[in-house]
């Protein structure tokens, strides 16, 4: 049968129509304007080479910290949701009371905006009254009381811990999955042998995770580099410079009419998640994707 | 020995019981101080506290709804979220359809570049250019297509996958009865898409709902606003009423609460889709 009749190509046009003029196109745009002068406050735009990307790259400016932290969060919450979540994992694919609740609690965080987290946290972390300071007094341990997104030291562990919280829920399900999907007769084998609950999970759970493993280091790597909303609402990107990020940081460039700075630092995003983006679909959509 | 054996068992599941009510609580405390607040009066609300309040200000909740504009808010809410669910649950199903059945060099190719755009970055800057190019700046059908053209990429990545588990025997079936192709589609494919359908359409619903950034560059007016950004610009202005901003909070995360409970089934098999080699 032809199938081209059966399946005509038109059937794409509007899913691609949408994605190649919103998407696609901004981003190749983004490529050309970064080496002009495009500004708010000009009319004219001219070519001026690679002076937009010096800028970024210079130490005369903040860019290169922001260009760091953006680095520095994608490293920490990647490593720190993967580990969490692999022991939140590993719990609640135990014998425990009331499973549903807890698996359904600990992904609760997920499904919230993550503007309304970030402002439950300011809240939460402020330094005179937030519940945090407060339970800490409570039990004696004044000195741990700190002044958190507020501190220049202290604000990026901050934000950190915040979007480390609102996502391990995340990952904790995906690897859920992956364990349940791990067939039983090797723990049966292990134990017939004598094998401990730390001997099965070094040697039967965790080689055998691997592959969920990479695929959710790809997830919260594309995530982490695109932070905006957790850092927007707890302290957009401050104090000084502490928590800027490159999308806070592109928003800001936008807000002064510095379009030029802005476009370069996402078309910077955009080359390095095309190389992030040839991880993900080696691994998602070849490998799970079309078996899943 | 037997009997210390099976002590040290109870142990460890008493532990681990312990443990996962621990790690549960710490989870849903910041939620219940929300919940808690919300119907405290200011000045109690100033210390924010888990104490439970002894006489709960329910009127808080009509105060902020009007105070907060939250019906224009919350209807904005509903024609993004839900325009946005049917254009873009219609579209990727369409294309991931096509692209999964008609197995041409082109269509493999326009997969894998669709695909992409679940990594790829929105340069916000010049998209701007191409709003005010398009004339869809500073309009609600602006953000309504811009947030189906983002969640195109991971939706078709979904229904894809799910696509190719249909046997195709009943499409050439279908056809020599005389099917053409868009009736094919609609009346035999779709139905039987419907798993796969309902979980993209709560995953975009829950997205569309939480997002506030496409508002924050490309609309200018507040009557436009969702509920999201007005709940932030509400902080803003009220940052000394706790109790207000916390029952906006509560009225705002409502529905995506509301959603994640009846649909949780559906949520979690969308997120482990294709992270799981199956």
């Amino acid at each position: 049968m032809n199938k081209n009749r059966m399946y005509p190509t038109y059937f794409i046009f509007g899913a691609l129509l949408l994605y190649v003029v919103l998407y696609v196109l901004p981003s190749v745009m983004g490529l050309g304007y970064s080496f002009t002068d495009w500004s708010e406050y000009s009319r004219e735009i001219s070519y001026v080479g690679l002076d937009n990307f010096k800028t970024v790259f210079s130490s005369n400016y903040n860019y290169l910290r922001i260009l760091m932290n953006t680095l520095r969060f994608t490293v920490v919450t990647t490593i720190a949701k993967n580990v969490i979540g692999l022991l939140l994992a590993v719990l609640l694919t135990k014998k425990v009371r009331l499973l549903n609740f807890h698996r359904a609690v600990m992904y609760m965080p997920c499904v919230l905006s993550a503007l309304i987290v970030g402002m439950i946290f300011k809240s939460i972390m402020d330094p005179k009254v937030g519940l945090l300071n407060t339970a800490l007094r409570a039990v004696g341990l004044d000195g741990l009381a700190q002044k958190w997104i507020y501190d220049s030291k202290l604000a990026f562990p901050s934000v950190m811990a915040v979007d480390i919280w609102k996502g391990m829920g995340y990952i904790m399900t995906i690897l859920i999955a992956g364990i349940m999907s791990i067939s039983p007769v090797y723990y049966e084998a292990a134990a017939i042998d004598g094998g401990n609950a730390w001997q099965c999970f070094r040697h039967i759970t965790l080689p055998l995770l691997v592959p969920t493993l990479t695929v959710t280091t790809v997830l919260n790597v594309i995530y982490g580099l695109k932070v905006f909303d957790t850092v927007y609402a707890l302290t957009n990107g401050g104090p000084g410079f502490a928590t800027e990020v490159l999308y806070t940081g592109v928003y800001k460039e936008f807000s002064k009419g510095r379009y030029a700075v802005g476009t370069t630092l996402s078309t910077i995003m955009t080359l390095v998640m095309l190389v992030v983006g040839y991880f993900m679909i080696k691994h998602m959509v070849k490998g799970g994707g079309d078996q899943a | 020995m037997n009997s210390r054996m099976k002590n040290r068992k109870q142990l460890g599941i008493l532990g681990v019981n312990l443990l996962a009510w621990i790690l549960s609580l710490l989870l849903l405390a910041p939620l219940l101080l929300i919940l808690v607040n919300s119907l405290k009066t200011s000045k109690e609300a100033s210390y924010m506290s888990l104490a439970l309040t002894a006489d709960p200000q329910w009127s808080n909740y009509t105060t902020v709804i009007e105070k907060g504009k939250l019906y224009t808010t919350f209807l904005n809410s509903l024609i993004y979220s839900f325009s946005s669910v049917l254009l873009c649950t219609l579209l990727s199903s369409m294309a991931a359809y096509v692209m999964s059945r008609n197995n041409r060099k082109l269509h493999g190719f326009l997969y894998i570049f669709i695909v992409l755009g679940i990594a790829m970055p929105i340069n916000f800057v010049t998209l701007m250019r191409v709003m005010q190019f398009t004339r869809l700046m500073n309009k609600r059908i602006g953000i309504v297509l811009l947030y189906t053209a983002t969640q195109i990429p991971f939706n078709v990545f979904l229904i894809h996958s799910f696509v190719g588990k249909i046997p195709a025997e009943i499409d050439e079936a279908a056809t020599i009865d005389g099917a053409a192709p868009m009736g094919l589609f609609l009346r035999v494919v779709l139905p039987l898409l419907k798993p796969v359908l309902v979980t993209v359409m709560v995953l975009t619903f829950l997205n569309t709902w939480n997002e506030f950034v496409m508002p924050l560059y490309f609309l200018d007016h507040s009557s436009k606003w969702p509920m999201t950004l007005a709940v932030y610009n509400f902080f803003g202005m009220y940052f000394k009423d706790w109790n207000l901003v916390c029952a906006d909070i509560v009225l705002t995360s409502a529905p995506v609460i509301l959603v994640y409970l009846i649909g949780q089934k559906y949520i979690v098999a969308g997120m482990t889709a294709g992270a799981i080699k199956g």
